[in-house]
């Protein structure tokens, strides 16, 4: 540090100075040139034409509690069909005075999230923990033993519906994608076939009529009597959907491991398992993980398809609250609350992935 | 193993002991319709050391590649350590157990650091309790002179240190016979001698080598036997003072007027 103390080295040269404050900064990225500048210029101007009569109507003008009277008269937006239907729209046809359970549920869900976000809990117990909240929700929310009242899966809905189509969908179709990755590298030829064909019908298929055929062809197979829960079955579709995009992204990332690799880790006399478990695929899904964050977002907001199979996920029970003559004609104020909570769900998943990306670069020093 | 009088000497190789430790018998392979290895008989002794050079394409790595079955051959017998390479996956595993291999590009784990390279075969594969295949690591990582790196990743090292790690990797498995790649071929000139020193202590330890390379000193000062390959077959092998200074076919000697300029 003290380079003018040391007499004889050479000087330690400081790398230039960046910035020169803000004024520095605005020239220096606002107005470099003609062209910037009047871009710039003509951003604000828009800004100016529309965010204060945005902020307006949010925020001064809006109602946030009365009746659907007193919204037609407010001059802004009415928040009021929110915060007056929250509980129906968050719950769907729960039993009213049942809806602690599915809230302790999904805070129970959001705190195994927010543990599991640390990798230094990444270990065997993380899995237990899992398996003992999942089972704990899964209580919660079904009732019929330890005093709680048996609800019916037919009567969920909403937020936790959402929430347990997503995240167990993405959980699961993950590793039913990477083993079908797998699969479609295997020398065996059966198993490789039986993966690309699988995939391939998969993914020539849009996820709405997996949904129609697991709602309404399936069931047309099964023997008198027999029936599977409707949301199970179309948990089951979103699974094997979302399995075969994240299949394909993950076998590009098996692609691209040098051939160096493999022999490195064979050369050690690590088996076929072993090599992939702690050589290949860690490396592989890492190089993926952008690829497939946009997979499970994509996935987690079309879970709301399953709309079309009369299940009241969040924004069918939305459309409901709307559909009442009391709130007609606030949908966009309806939609925008359901905006924001998908935004939330999609924008932790993006974050969470760049965070994991960092963590898990070993280039810098 | 530290033996100061062998540090001393200019590595005069020990002898071999008369018990074999691979013998390859008229030995085949193709790569489609093209006849890579034409006939390869070889025996190599424990102890014994022998260089392998050659022109580009002859199969010298095809060769190597073969005795730790990355590559398969399709005719003959190799017998390594009494063990014979059939399509026995227990063998192939056993046998790549026994034998280690140190390639042209190092091959490093790029997602683990240093020590976990080094501790991944000694746990999964010997299933050697963690805390000793650490300090087994650490030892060789000693005796290649790269200790203080153990908790760095590969990219961050230069590539003679990653070639000294992947040394080391390899000896944590305590193998008995040790495989060379054209080990310093991707090497910058001033990062050749520090891994081709690594590679004299470890032949002054006795340790069973091949190694393909084209360091005519290293060969010299280490090797038994040196084998000279042409297309597909071992055309001459000798003792190093014989094939340097009195080779016998014409091909040997075009390719060592090339070589030596
Ligand atoms: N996997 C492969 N498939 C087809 N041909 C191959 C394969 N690997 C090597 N060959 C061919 O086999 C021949 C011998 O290759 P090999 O790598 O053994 O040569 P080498 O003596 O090690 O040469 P070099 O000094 O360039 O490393 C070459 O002509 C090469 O093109
Ligand atoms: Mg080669």
């Amino acid at each position: 540090m003290a380079s003018a103390a040391q007499p004889t080295e050479r000087e330690v040269l400081k790398p230039p100075p960046t910035s020169v404050g803000v004024v520095g900064w605005v020239r220096a990225n606002l107005f470099n040139g003609f062209f910037n500048s009047l871009l710039t210029l003509a951003t604000i101007f828009l800004l100016y034409k529309t965010v204060p009569p945005l902020i307006r109507w949010a925020f001064i003008d809006s109602v946030w509690h009365t009746g659907g009277q007193g919204c037609r008269q407010a001059t802004g937006a009415c928040w009021a069909v929110v915060t007056e239907n929250l509980r129906f729209i968050i719950f769907g046809f729960y039993p009213y005075d049942q809806q602690w359970r599915p809230l302790t549920a999904m805070l129970l869900l959001f705190l195994l999230l927010f543990i599991s976000r640390d990798r230094r809990y990444w270990k065997k117990s993380l899995l237990y923990t899992w398996v003992i909240g999942l089972t704990a929700m899964g209580i919660l929310m079904r009732g019929g033993i330890l005093g709680l009242q048996p609800v019916e899966s037919t009567q969920w809905g909403g937020l936790p519906l959402t929430l347990l189509l997503s995240i167990f969908g993405l959980t699961a179709a993950y590793p039913l994608g990477v083993l079908l990755a797998l699969g479609r590298q295997s020398q065996m030829k059966g198993i490789k076939t039986l993966c690309v064909v699988y995939i391939e019908l998969i993914r020539g298929v849009p996820l709405i009529s997996l949904l129609f055929m697991s709602s309404i062809i399936f069931p047309l197979f099964l023997p008198e009597g027999v029936t599977i829960n409707k949301i199970l079955r179309a948990q089951v579709a979103i699974i094997l959907f979302t399995a075969a995009y994240i299949a394909e992204v993950v076998r590009g990332g098996l692609q691209g491991m040098p051939r160096g690799q493999y022999e490195a880790a064979e050369a050690l006399g690590l088996n076929y398992y072993l090599t992939m478990r702690l050589v290949i695929l860690p490396q592989a899904l890492k190089i993926v993980i952008p690829p497939t964050v946009s997979i499970l977002i994509s996935a987690f907001k079309d879970t709301s398809l399953v709309v079309i199979i009369a299940l009241y996920d969040v924004l069918k029970t939305t459309q409901s609250v709307l559909s009442n003559p009391k709130w007609m004609g606030f949908s966009p104020e309806a939609y925008i609350f359901v905006a924001i909570l998908y935004f939330l769900g999609c924008f932790s998943m993006s974050n969470y992935s760049r965070k994991l990306e960092k963590e898990l670069s070993t280039e810098e020093y | 193993m530290g033996d100061q009088s062998a540090a001393k000497k200019p590595a005069v190789p020990a002898a071999p002991s008369d018990e074999v430790m691979i013998e390859i018998i008229d030995m085949h392979k193709w790569f489609g319709e093209f006849h890579v290895l034409q006939g390869i008989n070889l025996t190599v002794k424990k102890k014994e050391r022998i260089v392998i050079c050659g022109p580009s394409g002859s199969g010298k790595s095809t060769l190597i590649r073969c005795i730790n079955r990355l590559e398969e051959h399709q005719r003959g017998k190799i017998i390594v350590d009494g063990i014979e390479l059939t399509n026995n996956i227990r063998n192939i595993e056993q046998i790549r157990a026994e034998v280690g291999m140190v390639f042209q590009h190092f091959n490093l784990f790029p997602h683990l650091t240093i020590l976990e390279n080094l501790t991944l075969g000694p746990i999964w594969v010997r299933k050697t309790p963690k805390r000793k295949a650490e300090e087994m690591a650490m030892y060789y990582l000693e005796k290649v002179h790269i200790a203080e790196q153990a908790k760095k990743y590969p990219g961050q090292l230069s590539g003679g240190q990653q070639q000294r790690v992947a040394i080391a990797r390899s000896l944590c498995m305590e193998p008995k016979v040790m495989l060379f790649d054209e080990p310093t071929s991707a090497l910058d000139p001033e990062m050749i001698k520090e891994v081709l020193d690594v590679m004299i202590e470890l032949a002054q330890e006795g340790m069973t080598m091949i190694v393909v390379t084209h360091e005519m000193g290293f060969a010299k000062s280490v090797a038994h036997r040196v084998l000279f390959m042409d297309y597909g077959r071992i055309v001459e092998e000798n003792t190093p003072e014989m094939f340097f200074e009195n080779p016998r076919h014409e091909r040997t000697k075009l390719f060592l007027s090339q070589i030596l300029h």
